[in-house]
């Protein structure tokens, strides 16, 4: 049975960690391969790094960081962040990535997509859609953040993006990031019914109920977090034995 | 020391971290005699099978692997290219393992490639000492092996939960068609029983 992935996400900004805890028998919190390392060790199936970093040295501090993981975890891991080329995707996958992930350059130029799949396959691609709902109810993509609304719609992009190449679209509502209130459910069951690649949530968990609700509802291949694991509210263990104990099939 | 064969087949960073991270000594190469001389030999594979075997051909390294005689693992589409025939490309193989390897028929609801965790059972083989069935492996595949008496290893996938070939043995021929290199702590383990085989 294949098992739904519980991925942690780590945004690096100079190289370092910017959110994490202070998990005992950690040095250092900051490094982004330690807490890596960390995650891999409690159950992680994949890491997310999200370089943020807005100076112009980012490209090659980050790419060493890309390095420095890929030498020391062993479980898949996607980095992402201002990719917004063909050769700094190349980069990235020198460096031992296992995917990159775009997002507002995918919307600038949908091209990027066929590119970088033709070139090092479906797999090594995800395309990380925001999107939000106007007023009559549909859901419009976002850009840079969420900061810029398109008129390009949800359902209609998540299909052109698969047909482009995308090995797996990663969906965050910009409507419940960060407010913990849960996931939108029915909206990430029609992407699922509507594409023939898998799903990973993001944004808006505030519990384990919530999670394995975008599992089983949602029919989410995957969720991703960030917060919930870096201030600790709950190891990935734990989680994934809950979700087990639901009848989610999960890698314990 | 491991060989690993360089034929050119995309990205063989994890797994030479891999190895790294089990303390082994490795080095890439395409020279025959250093492939005949090592101790392990890994063939991995990234891309498209009927083209790995067409490389692999034109330099002659088909017939180096065959007459080897030390322990040789295949890795995914290196696995795959040591098979009788691949549908990718229609492509004949090595040869070693007993199969052919074919595309998976998604079924309405089923996703193609085959990526993500999955379980392994019916473990056969040294290469799985110490591995509780069920354990799971990491894939990225869009074609898999039939199952035959090779077969040391299975997995299930898709709507119909169809079982395929996780893993075979030839001889001192084997191959994952799982990532070894991607699988964790479990993956580790398996590599390392390859090391001591």
């Amino acid at each position: 049975m294949l098992a739904k992935r519980i991925i942690p996400c780590l945004d690096v900004k100079d190289g370092r960690t910017v959110k994490g805890i202070n998990f005992e028998g950690l040095t250092d919190v900051g490094d982004p391969v330690e807490l890596g390392a960390r995650y891999a060790a409690e159950g992680a199936d994949e890491l997310v790094y999200l370089d943020i970093t807005a100076s112009k040295e980012r490209r090659s501090t980050f790419t060493k960081l890309v390095e420095r993981v890929a030498d020391r975890v062993n479980i898949p891991f996607t980095v992402g962040g201002g990719i917004a080329s063909l050769e700094d995707a190349a980069s990235l996958l020198d460096a031992g990535a296992d995917k990159i992930t775009i997002n507002s350059a995918a919307v600038a130029n949908p091209q990027l997509i066929s590119d970088i799949a033709s070139k090092y396959g479906s797999q090594f691609v995800v395309v990380a859609i925001d999107a939000r709902t106007i007023a009559d109810g549909s859901w419009r993509i976002t850009t840079h953040g969420g900061s810029k609304l398109t008129d390009i719609e949800l359902f209609g992009w998540a299909k052109r993006v698969e047909q482009l190449g995308a090995g797996e679209i990663l969906f965050t509502s910009m409507d419940h990031d960060g407010t913990r209130s849960g996931y939108p459910c029915q909206t990430y069951a029609a992407l699922a019914s509507s594409l023939d690649i898998p799903v990973i949530a993001s944004g808006g968990a505030g519990s384990v109920n919530d999670i394995a609700n975008v599992l089983i509802d949602g029919r989410a291949d995957a969720a991703l977090a960030a917060s919930i694991f870096h201030y600790g509210e709950i190891s990935i263990d734990a989680l994934k034995r809950q979700l087990a104990a639901k009848n989610i099939p999960v890698r314990l | 020391m491991i060989a690993i064969i360089d034929y050119k087949t995309g990205n063989l960073r994890s797994v030479e971290n891999a190895l790294n991270r089990l303390g082994a000594e490795w080095t890439l190469t395409a020279d025959e005699s250093i492939i005949r001389n090592a101790d392990r030999v890994l063939l991995p594979g990234v891309g498209h099978a009927g083209e790995a075997i067409a490389r692999l051909r034109e330099s002659n390294l088909d017939e180096v692997i065959k007459r080897l005689r030390k322990p040789v693992l295949g890795i995914c589409v290196g696995m795959q290219v040591m098979c009788r025939h691949t549908a990718e490309g229609d492509a004949d193989g090595i040869g070693l393992f007993d199969t052919r390897v074919r595309r998976f028929q998604p079924q309405p609801g089923d996703k193609v490639p085959h990526m993500g965790w999955n379980s392994i059972n019916n473990l056969e083989s040294k290469l799985f000492k110490g591995i509780e069935p069920s354990s799971y492996v990491y894939y990225v595949h869009s074609y898999r092996a039939d199952l035959c008496p090779d077969t040391i290893a299975t997995t299930r996938y898709g709507v119909t939960q169809e079982m395929f070939s996780a893993a075979l043995k030839y001889e001192n021929f084997y191959g994952t068609q799982f990532h070894p290199e991607k699988s964790g702590d479990i993956g580790e383990h398996i590599l390392k029983n390859f090391l001591q085989i």
